[in-house]
């Protein structure tokens, strides 16, 4: 991987969870966990099965109410919006396993996430009037000039997700959640179920979203793939029993014998990763 | 949609070039006519003549500027669009000559091309060329610059080296307004007689040789092909295949400039038949697994379709074998024929046509290697004018081609005008023609070999038949000598079993062995597919390839092309291969022809054990990844032997 630039740390946090806690029955999913992210960051959330990472996830973008705490987004709490007004506000984000519509084509997926940002009304819509088909055409060239080109799906455009192989459906997930031009992108095991040279793929394209000019994205990744963690985050939070037990850069991460001896077991595990 | 005539023929003298022509066309045509297309953002973008003239004056000058001087070699990789076209032409302009690489070339090769041409640029296309360019860059001290088009992924890279062919364009500007005029000066001073292209063939045995070929080779080329099968300013030609292979020169460059056709590039090579679809081009040239690869698809679909399908497709087919066998036994067709054979078009054949980008063919060719009777029978059965050819890169192109209603499937053809072919009298097929090229680079014992007297030693082994067409049967050295005596051409049973949808590849053995046997490369896709439909589990290439049900799937077409030879040429005993024949392996050129000699090496093994009476046989090898990774494989491999059948 080539060395990316450190974001600006002085810079106000664009997401910030705060004191967030919430279970379920008698269970504590999670528990006071706060953490700031910055603009343009890829930050990565880790942690044994079951530590609370995707309930984190869920709290952010709204699918759970947290019990206490609060979620900011640039500033503004959104604890109480419902999932698609944060949609609206520039929150995205793909699912672990493919939430995608498996019987419509890849670009009727991806429109669909565009969806939020259509504003023709019925009327006009119906009569397809100026301001409408200058806002398809709008999105249209969105859609192709941005996802497409850059997710290289040119080639399964018109063919059924269902149909496709799983990696190139994950890479539609991506590309679906990158319609809605998110400031701020979830990201929940995108490289679960993928083979190394996909990996390497879906690597890129994060990397691609987060620091290309036209898109710099932040990043929350949920992720297993300790090489991939490793390789692409700037900083990484690592949940333990719905705790945040440590924050900091990969290295220091790497470097923390809490960590070591709660998510990554011995020292000699650390290096077993993919590569 | 027949055309009236010809259009009017071009006199080319020796002091035409290549970039003359092409001034020639920009003024004649300016911004009235389309010169290419791209796909690009699932739009097709049109360039016209005048767009064509500015890109390649300023990229020519952009190179001129950073010291680009008449005689100097350019190398050109990426995969087909319209920078590249621009950037050879540039070359070419200022009277530097254009060294094409595969896309898909290793670092070795790449390496070794650059190197051997003394290439003082390296125009790729995007981060995969440039990071080819870089790595090899201390070993080709010659190199001076590397210039890249697409932007994507290049936004780290900030090496003095490299350089966008929009900065390029932008330096083509400047010196354009500094000297005025200063292009078309250039463009003036070439010579018919100029080098214009270095092609590196790819070479089955040993390293690849560099051809030289002038603007007056690939102008007479392109206007001997067209005084056979002429092309119209109307037409539409698709160019995917690689620039790095003379066909697709000949096409774009020879006929493209002369006749001033529409150049059509896909999107991703991926969407190429799609995008071929959406083109409907009148003309094509492909390597036979092109055609292959589309027979395959027609068959898994065919497979696949419901019952009432499968029995028009039947029933369809058969006419169009019967109406097809008529024209090429050049036997009147009965009216009851035509009338079936019209209902069968309505059916199937337009539809079929159709998907399969061909429904405004005026004629197709294929060539560069052995294609077998029965895809040939194929495609005239559907009624596309498919043709075969004959020719190499030092003819700068092709030499032999059938005749409309004169083809014959075993055969390649007649000589194109101006072309002289005479069979020596060791067999061998040498040819005369204002297009053959000028020597090889460096290389003279490799010249003097080849071109002896003005006539063109091909190294291929063939002869004229009572028709006066060319037959050819196989390169010289791999001809095989049977148990019998006789001689027999390996490839034709490639081709031959090439037709069943679920052999991808095939290598044939037998000289001066016993019997004859073969190496079967099963098709992952299809063979895959049959396997789920039959509830056969596997989890990947070699598994699949090793299980008794595939076996006997693939002894089916092997009994099928044996009941039509003579005992000798049976095949007796057959192995399905592991894996996939691959370029990257070295087991294929870039054009996809066997590498007999490596082949044999590689799997000696295999070959010692095809004649014992061994049922196994283990191997251990090594493959190597795209991105240089060489991962080890141990497997066995069972052995099959094919029942002896009566008849033949």
């Amino acid at each position: 991987m080539e060395p990316k630039s450190v974001p600006n740390s002085s810079s106000a946090p664009i997401l910030e969870v705060e004191d967030l806690s919430i279970s379920f029955g008698g269970v504590q999913a999670i528990f006071g966990v706060s953490f700031q992210v910055k603009p343009r960051e890829i930050f990565s959330i880790i942690g044994p099965n079951g530590a609370g990472k995707t309930v984190t996830l869920n709290c952010i973008n709204g699918l759970y109410k947290p019990e206490r705490g609060r979620v900011l987004l640039e500033g503004k709490d959104i604890t109480r919006w419902k999932p698609y007004r944060r949609a609206e506000a520039g929150l995205a984000r793909t699912f672990q396993k493919i939430e995608l519509f498996s019987g419509m084509t890849v670009l009727d997926n991806i429109r669909l996430g565009r969806h939020v940002h259509l504003r023709s009304g019925i009327l006009s819509s119906a009569f397809y009037l100026g301001k409408t088909a200058r806002e398809e055409i709008e999105s249209r060239k969105f859609i192709e000039e941005e996802i497409i080109d850059l997710l290289e799906i040119e080639h399964i455009r018109h063919k059924i997700v269902g149909m496709l192989p799983y990696g190139l459906q994950k890479r539609v997930e991506l590309a679906r959640a990158l319609a809605l031009n998110p400031k701020v992108l979830l990201l929940d095991e995108p490289m679960a179920g993928l083979n190394l040279e996909e990996v390497e793929d879906m690597a890129r394209f994060i990397l691609d979203i987060n620091e290309e000019e036209r898109w710099q994205v932040t990043c929350i990744l949920v992720e297993h793939d300790m090489g991939v963690v490793m390789d692409i985050s700037d900083r990484v939070a690592v949940l333990n029993f719905g705790q945040k037990i440590a924050e900091g850069t990969p290295q220091e991460i790497q470097e923390n014998p809490e960590v070591i001896r709660a998510y990554l077991g011995d020292v000699e595990d650390l290096y077993a990763t993919r590569r | 949609m027949p055309h009236e005539g010809r259009p009017e023929e071009l006199e080319i003298t020796k002091d035409l070039t290549l970039p003359k022509l092409f001034l020639r066309k920009c003024q004649q045509y300016g911004e009235a006519k389309v010169a290419m297309r791209e796909k690009e953002f699932g739009i097709w973008r049109p360039f016209t003549w005048k767009d064509y003239l500015e890109n390649v004056k300023t990229i020519c000058l952009g190179l001129v500027s950073l010291g680009l001087e008449k005689g100097d070699k350019v190398a050109l990789i990426g995969d087909n669009r319209p920078e590249g076209l621009w950037a050879e032409m540039a070359a070419m302009c200022a009277g530097a000559v254009g060294v094409w690489l595969f896309q898909d070339s290793l670092l070795d090769e790449v390496q070794y091309i650059v190197d051997h041409s003394d290439a003082k640029f390296l125009i790729g296309e995007g981060q995969e060329e440039v990071d080819k360019g870089l790595a090899i860059r201390e070993k080709c001290p010659k190199l001076r610059k590397i210039i890249w088009d697409d932007p994507k992924g290049m936004r780290h890279y900030d090496d003095p080296m490299l350089i966008s062919i929009k900065e390029l364009q932008k330096l083509g500007r400047e010196l354009d307004r500094k000297e005025p005029g200063l292009f078309y000066e250039l463009v003036e001073q070439g010579h018919g007689d100029d080098i214009c292209l270095l092609f590196y063939t790819s070479g089955t045995t040993a390293l690849p040789k560099g051809a030289l070929l002038t603007h007056y080779n690939m102008l007479k080329m392109g206007q001997n092909l067209m005084r056979v099968d002429p092309c119209y300013p109307e037409d539409d030609f698709v160019s995917y295949l690689p620039f790095a292979w003379i066909g697709e020169q000949m096409m774009s460059i020879s006929c493209g400039l002369q006749v001033g056709f529409t150049i059509n590039f896909p999107e991703e090579p991926e969407t190429a038949q799609e995008n071929i679809r959406e083109i409907g081009p009148q003309t094509m040239f492909a390597p036979p697994r092109v055609y292959e690869q589309m027979v395959r698809t027609v068959q898994v679909k065919y497979l696949d379709a419901s019952w009432l399908k499968r029995k028009i497709y039947e029933w369809s087919m058969k006419v169009g074998y019967q109406w097809s066998d008529c024209l090429f036994e050049k036997r009147p067709v009965s009216l009851w024929l035509r009338f079936k054979r019209y209902l069968a078009h309505l059916l199937l054949f337009k539809k079929l046509k159709d998907h399969l980008g061909l429904s405004r063919i005026r004629h197709t060719y294929t060539g560069g290697a052995a294609m077998g009777p029965d895809h040939f029978r194929f495609f005239h059965a559907i009624g596309v004018n498919l043709k075969q050819i004959y020719g190499q890169t030092e003819i700068a192109g092709i030499s032999v081609l059938h005749r409309d209603g004169d083809v014959k499937f075993d055969t390649v053809g007649m000589p194109i005008p101006e072309t002289e072919i005479k069979i020596t009298e060791d067999d061998e097929i040498i040819s005369k023609s204002p297009s053959v090229f000028q020597g090889y680079y460096k290389n003279p014992e490799a010249t003097e070999k080849t071109l002896r007297e003005g006539w063109l030693y091909s190294g291929d082994t063939g002869f004229i038949d009572e028709d006066g067409h060319l037959v050819v049967f196989d390169r010289t050295k791999d001809i095989m000598i049977l148990s019998d005596g006789r001689k027999f051409s390996p490839q034709f049973l490639e081709a031959r079993l090439k037709f069943s949808p679920y052999v991808r590849d095939a290598w044939v053995i037998g000289h001066e062995k016993p019997y004859v046997t073969a190496v079967i490369c099963i098709d992952y896709a299809t063979v895959g597919k049959w396997a789920e439909s039959k509830g056969i589990p596997y989890t990947s290439y070699p598994e699949l390839s090793q299980k008794p049900e595939v076996y006997e799937l693939i002894k089916a077409p092997i009994m099928e092309v044996n009941r039509t030879l003579r005992p000798s040429a049976r095949i007796r005993k057959f192995i399905n291969l592991y894996k996939e024949f691959d370029a990257d392996d070295e087991e294929l050129t870039r054009t996809r022809k066997l590498r007999r000699a490596f082949v044999e090496e590689r799997y000696k093994d295999i070959v010692h054990a095809l004649y014992t009476d061994a049922a196994m046989v283990h191997m251990d090898t090594t493959i190597t990844y795209e991105d240089g990774r060489v991962v080890e494989i141990k497997t066995d491999m069972r052995i099959e032997s094919v029942p002896e059948q009566g008849g033949g």
